[in-house]
């Protein structure tokens, strides 16, 4: 028994996350089947209580580029959930809301199991892909006058096809699953998809955010091995402090994993913690 | 002097890595367009009413999919990857659930970005926006002369029943059968300024295809231009008076040809 309740205890933040993220699109989806006025519409752009609204940043932003003069819903909506992130949560969505997080996690699950994760087996390109492929939406929206990255995103059409039917969407789900299965570990989260790259940019600075109490660390790795963004832990070993980068999405792996109580989370301008080298 | 060659080298590394990242960018980015250019073309697709005309709606349209979730009879559909369909817009088919009409036109409302327009589905009365779903034109109804049995002298008004704008978006014409030399053709004719394309007759049609089925306006409405006018109506008339005074005076036509023939100088020319 102390066994299940230890082994959920090192999976606190895995369990909370998948709960909110399953929540949230069965609550989309009982949105469009039931009527349930929680959340109706999708991650695109969604009501909430069918009064507040929530929109994609980055989608609002395209269409911003591609020339279209929205209404005021979606500008609001898309404020309201830049600034829950930016000011909050930090990259959250990437680890407690995307569906796609779900299926390139399972990839990784299945990976690590049948160890595949040897660094000579990877194709390695470079973590800045997405910032250029973040770029290049931008100026392809200009061009081509419509938001272009809505138009092939594997995350839209995952959370969309769950709630409006598939359609052939389930290939290009498969095809994230395969590249970060077979490829490049977090190949598709952690290289190439320009919302979270967008996210990594503007969230950096958030409240809530991983600290590192460095004299308690013993080095043993743990935290950076089951880490999807290994360089945000720069810190860990040499000095205590909030982990300060835009692309670590509080997922709290680390904090599970880590076994001398040197990882937490914290709030960060609320919460007074010493930061800086310490000797301990 | 070893660290000014490193410092070099590692300039050069930058700027051959950024060229790198453009070239591969210029690469990505044609492939993309190139997909997006065909993605984003679907000239047959029938929008929600109050749809802005294709090219501004998809640069609008989030694909939220509230108006499909607003629609009362299932109507809307959101595309998915292989309908053929701009991905994620919505659409609906008339053959399999026709637009009802609402008169409060919740897709529309629903709307949070403005692809779907309510100004254009809506009039002005005593200064206050009222809805009028009769002002929607998602698409126009066309009939197929040859597989419409009407046209063959089968009596048969189900789209003229179906149309909810009855004698006005479709009338019911009379013409003498010369076949038979008794009896009369009963044939629905549309009136694109009434229709509002909501695809209730394309649903009542009784044959097996439908024989009046509505498409996308700008693909079915044709256009004689300006250089055609109605001289019989009153308006065209008049219009027609205009332009000859404005268009087709020149010094020498104000005089009438008599006069001007008469003048004598061309004998001296």
């Amino acid at each position: 028994m102390s066994k299940i309740v230890h082994y959920i205890y090192k999976h606190r933040y895995l369990f909370s996350r998948r709960i909110v993220q399953v929540s949230i699109i069965l609550l989309y989806i009982a949105g469009n089947l039931y009527g349930w006025t929680i959340l109706r519409g999708n991650l695109s752009m969604g009501k909430l209580f069918e009064t507040i609204p929530v929109a994609d940043p980055y989608a609002v932003l395209q269409m911003f580029f591609a020339g279209a003069i929205l209404l005021w819903d979606a500008i609001l909506g898309a404020v309201i959930v830049l600034l829950f992130y930016a000011l909050i949560g930090g990259r959250m969505f990437c680890s407690w809301v995307c569906p796609v997080n779900i299926i390139t996690d399972a990839a990784n699950w299945i990976r690590k199991k049948f160890r595949l994760d040897r660094d000579e087996w990877q194709l390695r390109f470079s973590k800045k892909v997405r910032y250029w492929i973040l770029a290049l939406s931008f100026v392809m929206s200009a061009i081509m006058a419509v938001p272009v990255f809505e138009f092939v995103s594997p995350i839209s059409m995952l959370h969309r096809g769950l709630i409006y039917g598939m359609g052939f969407g389930w290939a290009a789900v498969l095809t994230v699953f395969l590249f970060d299965l077979f490829v490049t570990k977090n190949g598709w989260c952690g290289h190439l998809c320009p919302l979270g790259a967008f996210y990594s940019l503007t969230t950096g600075k958030s409240v809530l955010r991983v600290y590192h109490i460095q004299p308690n660390c013993t080095l043993c790795m743990n935290c950076k091995n089951i880490c999807p963004e290994k360089q945000v832990l720069a810190i860990v070993g040499k000095e205590s402090g909030y982990i300060d980068f835009g692309e670590c999405i509080n997922c709290g792996r680390c904090i599970e994993v880590c076994n001398d109580d040197a990882l937490k989370f914290s709030l960060r301008y609320i919460k007074k913690e010493k930061e800086g080298l310490e000797n301990a | 002097m070893e660290k000014k060659e490193q410092k070099g080298l590692s300039r050069r590394k930058f700027i051959i890595g950024t060229l790198q990242a453009v070239g591969l960018s210029v690469l990505g980015g044609l492939v993309w367009g190139a997909y997006i250019d065909e993605a984003t073309s679907a000239p047959l697709v029938l929008r929600p009413p109050g749809a802005l005309p294709e090219k501004d709606f998809l640069k609008k349209c989030i694909k939220c999919g509230l108006c499909v979730e607003y629609c009362p009879y299932d109507t809307l559909k959101l595309a998915a990857p292989g309908d053929n369909i701009p991905i994620g817009t919505p659409y609906f088919e008339p053959r399999k659930v026709p637009c009802y009409m609402c008169t409060d036109i919740p897709c529309a409302v629903a709307c949070p970005t403005g692809a779907l327009d309510t100004d254009t589905v809506s009039d002005v009365v005593d200064g206050k926006k009222q809805l009028n779903i009769n002002k929607a034109r998602m698409g126009l109804a066309v009939i197929n002369m040859e597989s419409c049995i009407a046209y063959w002298g089968i009596q048969c008004d189900a789209c003229y029943r179906a149309c909810p704008l009855i004698d006005k978006a479709i009338t019911i014409n009379y013409m003498r059968n010369e076949r038979t030399g008794k009896h009369a053709y009963l044939v629905p004719t549309v009136h694109s300024e009434y229709c509002t394309g909501c695809g209730l007759c394309e649903y009542a049609c009784v044959t097996v295809e439908p024989s009046i089925y509505v498409l996308p306006r700008h693909v079915i409405k044709g256009k004689a231009g300006q250089h055609y006018l109605k001289g019989w109506e009153r308006e065209q008339k008049l219009q027609l008076i205009q332009e000859k005074r404005s268009r087709f005076t020149t010094p020498r036509s104000e005089k009438s040809p008599l006069e001007y023939l008469n003048e004598g100088d061309l004998l001296n020319e």
